[in-house]
């Protein structure tokens, strides 16, 4: 019989006041004992509609019914068998819009800790599981993985998990794409990632990192180099600006840019060589997770004040519910119906050589409220006439979204693309217009979530077996 | 890792590196870029490629020592290795068709014109360079520069090689006496950049220069090296690094350029105390 308790075991965290000033992680994961609480929770449906909102499609319930028995490194091994990162999944997903928002007990009450139990895992697992992995026997295929990112790990673990001899491009110097450039360390962990892609080197992957498809080695020399299928999984490209007044000064970055220069380069440490901005008073412009995640790392890196700066209202705002909560009690301000019109810069016409010229001293902002519905059914932000003031500011960070990165596409002939310069692919495959060529993630839908970057290096994955399959073996060098 | 198969000094603040990277040796065009780090803790710098040796599998940078990482990486010697090395990138400089281009290099960054002049010289393009430097002591790759050159004027800030004064009086007398340029390539410090395009505009002389902005990945995902060009944002890594000269806004490039330079100091006298009392030079 289950356990008919309507709310969920909740997740021990650090506390807002503590965690504000570290970079460690604030979810602290459930113990064995709330685990299996929790696990009790699972009605075991028979129709599973939890698994049809997984993008992956994870036997959930068989995993949770292997964790009410205690038999954990099961339930690992269950999840696994359709996630490559089961550990990264179970922190950065928003569940309550897919498994756990089909979930009957959701219905009356809270639906059962999908994610949460996910986490404690894969998190079990790692760290008791000591077991070899075996390597698959090879079919002899060799497969070009462009990006280290959830979309290509994704891709590159269920070939690999097929026998497919795949190697994965990089081109920063780390592993991992937006798990580690992006994604802050305290609500993931670089050593989980660091773990994740070392479980696919044990599958018998290869990363290099450091190269630049598109620059380095382009598409068709991959293809001409051996690898018979390419899977570009590059990820989301340049950052937008809003195109107003005062973007170029010193102290406005893009999300993208303040956030590398926080995770990838840990700049937040005092042994690396990276400069970021810390302290004074943070704007962040935006309403979607990265917001969030450059909000929150604002304030850890020692912001006075921290600023997230939306023009629509809390209902509309995109980021999901658990990370403004985070935000917002870590005293993160939320600035609602509002849009900056003008970043202002410090200026001293007396003395032009004065170093604070052109740093950011304030922000002008202007009042909005909601229109007519736009296309999408969301609300259309409308100014209201003289309501412009000023805020002082010190950093402003644009988190209002990324276009695709231009090259690939410009260095590969024959690869389409959409108006807004992302891959065009066959939705159900991920095959683009160019043979033997697939793509997915960021690169095609322009910035989404992880897991649907992880869907679509799936789907890409079982088109590419089906190709190279029907191709029989091609012989083992 | 990617080993130091050759140093020199070429003076006492600029330094030359043959770096091992078949792969990026194989690809690389005059005007494109690398990143690198030279250790585990280190930033990601861009440099300009300095030239290829594709057969050795061999690029060459030549950099100045100005900050924290350019020292780091002047003090490691042959035979050691780098952390990182990932190019090329950006787009190659076009030097399709040209005929005749005067060349200008200031500083350091006539390392990055020689490959440019090497490569027009090749393809029978007359070059003129005018090369600048601040004094006799600081005067990089003359013999290199001669031989890629039809005509060939070194000028220095106190005269204590070639001509005294700055790059733009010889191309402004060279413009006047009717020396019809295709096109002028300037590579240097902005300010000089910026005062290049100020003799040009007035002749329609096109002329291009090389921007070299902070940057991290390099890549087309930071927008840390985002500039103004004909009142747009553009970015140097993916679009450039060479733009139009007439449609770059200078003054706000070089503010953007000091971001750092509090904690470039701050780190670059960690580094190295010897060089505490240096004054940075960017000519």
């Amino acid at each position: 019989m289950a356990d008919m308790s309507l709310e969920k075991a909740p997740m021990p965290s650090q506390e807002p006041s503590v965690r504000a000033h570290n970079f460690d992680e604030v979810a602290l994961g459930y113990s064995e004992e709330t685990a299996l609480g929790e696990a009790a929770r699972c009605l075991n449906c028979k129709n599973m509609p939890c698994v049809s909102g997984c993008p992956v499609n994870i036997h959930i319930p068989a995993f949770i019914e292997k964790v009410r028995e205690g038999d954990f490194e099961a339930a690992y091994q269950i999840i696994s068998a359709s996630s490559s990162l089961p550990a990264v999944c179970g922190r950065v997903c928003p569940q309550e819009n897919q498994c756990e928002a089909k979930c009957v007990r959701g219905i009356k009450g809270e639906p059962v800790g999908i994610g949460r139990l996910e986490r404690f895992v894969a998190d079990w697992h790692n760290e008791h599981f000591s077991g070899e992995v075996t390597l698959p026997r090879q079919n002899g295929h060799k497969v070009a993985v462009v990006g280290s990112g959830p979309s290509g790990l994704t891709c590159a673990g269920d070939l690999a998990k097929k026998g497919y001899k795949v190697t994965v491009f990089e081109a920063l110097h780390t592993p991992g794409g937006v798990l580690v450039y992006g994604i802050p360390e305290f609500r993931l962990p670089k050593k989980i990632v660091q773990k994740e892609v070392d479980t696919l080197k044990k599958l018998g992957v290869d990363v290099e990192t450091n190269v630049i498809i598109g620059k380095t080695l382009t598409v068709d020399e991959l293809l001409e180099d051996g690898y018979e299928a390419v899977f570009i999984g590059s990820g989301a490209g340049l950052p937008r600006f809003m195109g107003i007044p005062g973007e170029s000064l010193r102290g406005v970055y893009s999300a993208n840019e303040y956030l590398t220069r926080s995770n990838l380069m840990k700049a937040y440490l005092d042994g690396s060589d990276t400069p970021v901005m810390k302290g004074g008073k943070v704007a962040v412009v935006g309403g979607g997770n990265v917001a969030m995640d450059a909000a929150r790392t604002a304030l850890r890196l020692g912001a006075e004040k921290v600023y997230i700066v939306y023009r629509r209202s809390m209902e509309e705002l995109p980021a999901r519910r658990e990370e403004v909560e985070h935000a917002m009690e870590e005293g993160v301000e939320f600035m609602l119906l509002t849009s900056p019109t003008k970043i202002i810069g410090y200026e001293n016409a007396e003395d032009r050589r004065d170093p604070k010229n052109g740093s950011v001293i304030a922000m002008e902002c202007q009042k909005m409220e909601l229109g007519e519905p736009d296309e999408r059914g969301r609300r259309s932000p409308v100014p209201v006439e003289g309501s412009e003031f000023i805020m002082d500011i010190d950093c402003v960070i644009m988190a209002i979204g990324t276009s695709p990165n231009p090259l690939i596409k410009s260095t590969t002939e024959g690869l389409e693309v959409n108006r807004r310069g992302g891959i065009v692919v066959e939705e159900e495959t991920g095959a683009t217009s160019r043979c033997g060529v697939w793509a997915g993630g960021d690169a095609v839908t322009g910035a989404a979530t992880v897991i649907l970057a992880m869907g679509a290096g799936k789907k890409a994955a079982q088109s590419i077996d089906e190709y190279l399959s029907g191709k029989g073996s091609g012989g083992t060098e | 890792m990617y080993r130091i198969v050759n140093k020199k000094e070429l003076n006492p603040t600029v330094t030359l590196m043959d770096i091992e990277a078949p792969l990026v040796a194989r690809a690389a065009q005059p005007g494109q870029f690398i990143i690198l780090r030279v250790d585990e803790n280190g930033e990601r710098i861009p440099l300009t490629v300095a030239g290829y040796d594709r057969e050795a599998g061999t690029v060459r940078i030549i950099f100045q020592l100005v900050g924290a990482t350019t020292v780091k990486l002047g003090a490691k010697e042959a035979g050691e290795y780098i952390q990182d090395f990932a190019g090329p990138l950006g787009r190659p400089t076009d030097l399709c068709g040209l005929k005749k281009v005067c060349v200008v290099g200031g500083g350091v960054g006539c390392a990055i014109a020689l490959p440019i002049a090497q490569k027009l010289h090749e393809t029978g393009c007359e070059v003129h360079s005018v090369v600048g430097f601040r004094n006799r002591d600081l005067v990089i790759l003359e013999d290199e520069f001669r031989a890629a050159s039809t005509k060939f004027t070194l000028m220095t800030d106190d005269g204590s090689a070639g001509r005294q004064g700055v790059v733009t009086v010889p191309l402004k007398e060279a413009i006047e006496a009717g020396e019809g340029y295709d096109e002028v390539i300037a590579i240097g410090p902005l300010v000089m950049m910026k005062f290049v395009v100020a003799t040009t505009k007035p002749y329609n002389i096109k002329t291009v220069v090389s921007m070299n902005p902070i940057m991290i990945d390099g890549t087309g995902m930071c927008g840390g090296c985002r500039l103004t060009v004909g009142g747009k944002t553009r970015f140097a890594c993916v679009d450039g690094p060479d733009f139009d000269g007439f449609e770059v806004d200078f003054d706000e490039a070089m503010e953007r350029g000091g971001a750092y330079r509090n904690f470039e100091r701050h780190a670059y006298e960690q580094t190295c105390n010897l060089f505490a009392k240096g004054d940075s030079a960017n000519g």
